[in-house]
């Protein structure tokens, strides 16, 4: 093969004194990195092939590999990094679109970062979470501007009709991954973590499989502009529909999951023909104005019969807090806002990498705009790209979220090591791909235990966290910004998060 | 008596249990060492086989009134009639393969250095066979063969 100009971004270290040629890395490379060659009862490594997903280097069983990052070592010019150059010659070669998956991978700020949490001292008592009751239960849909009470009877009963309400232990639910981009096992994870956590997953636009139709009440499923998998029983199996608008990770833009990702199982549960590229619409065809989006939330809320909460999923965009205004106006009883470090399982990497806005801005400003208007009650505002821990978590709340999606860190809870090759379909965790020889790497009982573990830490984490600020309930911690304090943002930020620097 | 069951559809071919089984029945127990010294007298008692994408591995079943026990002419493989425990000893096995000949899973392996059969014996000195222990995906689990066989 002819030398090509793109360098190879990975080194494969093979320790000659720890490798037996036992052939474990050889069988579960799917990129084909690894042979053995008999003749020589060696192992190689053709290391142009690697994505550094660490497959090998966990599972060789003497420790003999490691893949260490080698970017190219271009000479350094400041403006024209390793990276610019080599996508110059990535697409010199292909002539194509430079594709990336998973979040943002550029090293932009993390305004996270910058915000730290209150804890109380003296003045004001802190809360042991072990000794004393604290509250993570989470209701979302829409509340009733007054509550009326019936106190005729023996018992005060609620005289006002609540509009249905999803019902969450803890304010964390898996996000929108649906069966075709990630595999069967990787979906009935997070079903199966969701009930037993007593939160929800989300089918994202691919349809549901009948296998999942048992884990209806902890499934949000997607109405997106594909309309993949939609019945009237699909809608009526859910707890609740999303309508996905717009995604983080590719604002603007519709989906396409490749022909080769649709098997047989995935064409039944999508409703196209086995082979066929499943393309959605950049926008929904049915949808050009607020109004028309109300047609849709109302449509939906005629086809579940006004039982179940209908959100709205938008990518976090300049003009965020105006659109979900116009949501939520249209009869929404959950808005989803993506930030631009959301995930995606294939994405233009120049639209990933360069379009919305980060989260902690869009939630801010959308939570401001709805209490301006009055109108903060009339939907639950989910928050949702790139959170990575119980802190993020936490700091969203106060910002003004009333639960948060996760999908990034649930992946790397099954096994993810963030390649971002997810596009490939080529995953060796058997997570984001279809192939029957890697699907079988993810178990999904332990998959399950996984994403639970991971989410009952988080929860510990933040009842924790609250109890020190003296919070006994996520009620009380969503939207109190004086809760937090920025340190290193301009005065134009911390007006834009409405939030006090340290030491104010 | 608990027996070894393999769940084929998580059974991902790293063959990790063919390894680690051949580690746990070598003379020094270390796998470098192992197969560096001994490997030309090393034989896995578990094989993992393949038909396109599916993996499974395969191990001694302990098969209710077991044939290899039936058929074997020396007396090498007996079978414990209270427990179902099918024991072999490579000190009367003469190497005549008729229990790998009636074995119905093929999980009699041929011991090509010593000339003798081998078989799974469940690990019987560690806490848990090698294979259960170290497959990185719970496609090897030990149940009792009540519940295997009605599974």
């Amino acid at each position: 093969m002819a030398p090509r100009l793109v360098q190879p971004e990975f080194s494969v270290q093979r320790d000659g004194e720890r490798c037996i040629a036992c052939g474990v890395c050889v069988r579960q490379c799917a990129n084909q990195v690894h042979s053995y060659h008999p003749e020589y009862e060696e192992v190689r490594a053709a290391a142009e092939r690697c994505v550094g997903c660490h497959r090998c280097a966990w599972l060789c069983p003497t420790g003999a590999l490691s893949i260490i990052h080698t970017p190219p070592t271009y000479r350094h010019g400041g403006h024209w990094s390793s990276e610019a150059i080599s996508n110059v010659y990535k697409q010199a070669d292909s002539g194509g679109v430079l594709l990336g998956a998973m979040g943002n991978s550029q090293p932009v700020p993390v305004y996270w970062d910058h915000l730290l949490l209150n804890a109380s001292q003296v003045t004001n008592p802190s809360i042991d979470p072990l000794r004393e009751p604290m509250e993570l239960k989470t209701f979302l849909g829409r509340k009733p501007d007054q509550v009326e009470l019936e106190m005729s009877g023996p018992e005060p009963s609620l005289a006002t009709t609540l509009a249905p309400q999803l019902e969450l232990s803890m304010p964390i639910m898996f996000s929108a991954m649906s069966y075709g981009a990630i595999s069967y096992p990787a979906c009935k994870s997070l079903a199966m973590a969701a009930r037993e956590l007593g939160t929800l997953a989300n089918s994202g636009e691919g349809g549901l499989h009948p296998d999942f139709w048992d884990f209806g009440p902890s499934m949000i499923v997607q109405v997106a502009s594909g309309r993949f998998g939609v019945t009237p029983d699909y809608l009526g199996a859910a707890a609740a529909v999303e309508i996905k608008i717009g995604q983080g990770a590719k604002p603007g833009i519709g989906g396409h999951l490749p022909g080769e990702k649709v098997d047989d199982s995935v064409s039944r549960t999508r409703m196209i023909p086995v082979g066929s590229d499943a393309l959605s619409p950049a926008p929904h065809h049915d949808i050009y104005s607020i109004e028309d989006l109300r047609q849709l939330i109302y449509s939906l809320k005629e086809a579940v019969r006004y039982r179940k909460p209908i959100s709205v999923k938008i990518a976090a965009v300049h003009n965020v807090a105006a659109i979900a205004s116009g949501i939520v106006r249209a009869g929404a009883d959950i808005v989803a806002i993506d930030g631009y470090k959301g995930g995606t399982g294939a994405a233009p990497a120049m639209i990933r990498d360069n379009v919305g806005i980060p989260i902690e801005f869009a939630l801010a400003a959308v939570d401001d705009r709805l209490r301006s208007e009055g109108i903060r009650n009339l939907a639950s505002v989910v928050a949702c790209g790139g959170f990575r821990c119980s802190a993020d978590v936490v700091k969203a709340l106060a910002l003004g979220a009333d639960a948060v999606y996760i999908g990034t860190a649930a992946l790397i809870a099954l096994g993810c090591h963030m390649c971002q090759q997810c596009f490939t379909g080529k995953c060796n965790w058997g997570i984001a791909t279809q192939d029957p020889y890697l699907t079988r790497r993810l178990n999904p009982e332990i998959g399950a235990q996984r994403l639970y573990n991971l989410l009952s830490g988080w929860a510990h984490e933040i009842k924790e966290m609250m109890g020190g600020m003296g919070i006994n309930a996520v009620e009380s911690l969503r939207g109190n910004r004086h809760h937090l304090r920025a340190w290193g943002l301009s005065d134009r930020e911390l007006k834009i998060l409405g939030i006090s620097a340290v030491g104010e | 008596m608990k027996i070894i069951q393999a769940i084929a559809q998580y059974c991902m071919n790293c063959r990790l249990c063919e390894i680690n089984c051949m580690v746990a029945h070598s003379s020094s127990r270390d796998i470098i060492t192992a197969f560096r010294a001994e490997r030309e007298r090393l034989t896995s008692r578990v094989t993992v086989e393949q038909s396109g994408p599916r993996t499974f591995p395969v191990q001694c079943r302990f098969c209710q009134d077991a044939p290899c026990a039936v058929a074997c002419m020396t007396g090498a493989i007996t079978q414990d009639p209270a427990t179902g425990w099918v024991a072999h000893d490579p000190d009367k096995c003469v190497g005549c393969w008729m229990c790998v000949m009636v074995c119905p899973n093929g999980a009699m392996a041929r011991d090509v250095g010593g000339h003798v059969t081998s078989k799974c014996d469940l690990c019987a000195a560690l806490d848990q066979p090698a294979c259960v222990a170290g497959c990185p995906n719970g496609a090897l689990v030990l149940a009792e063969r009540d519940e295997v066989e009605n599974a």
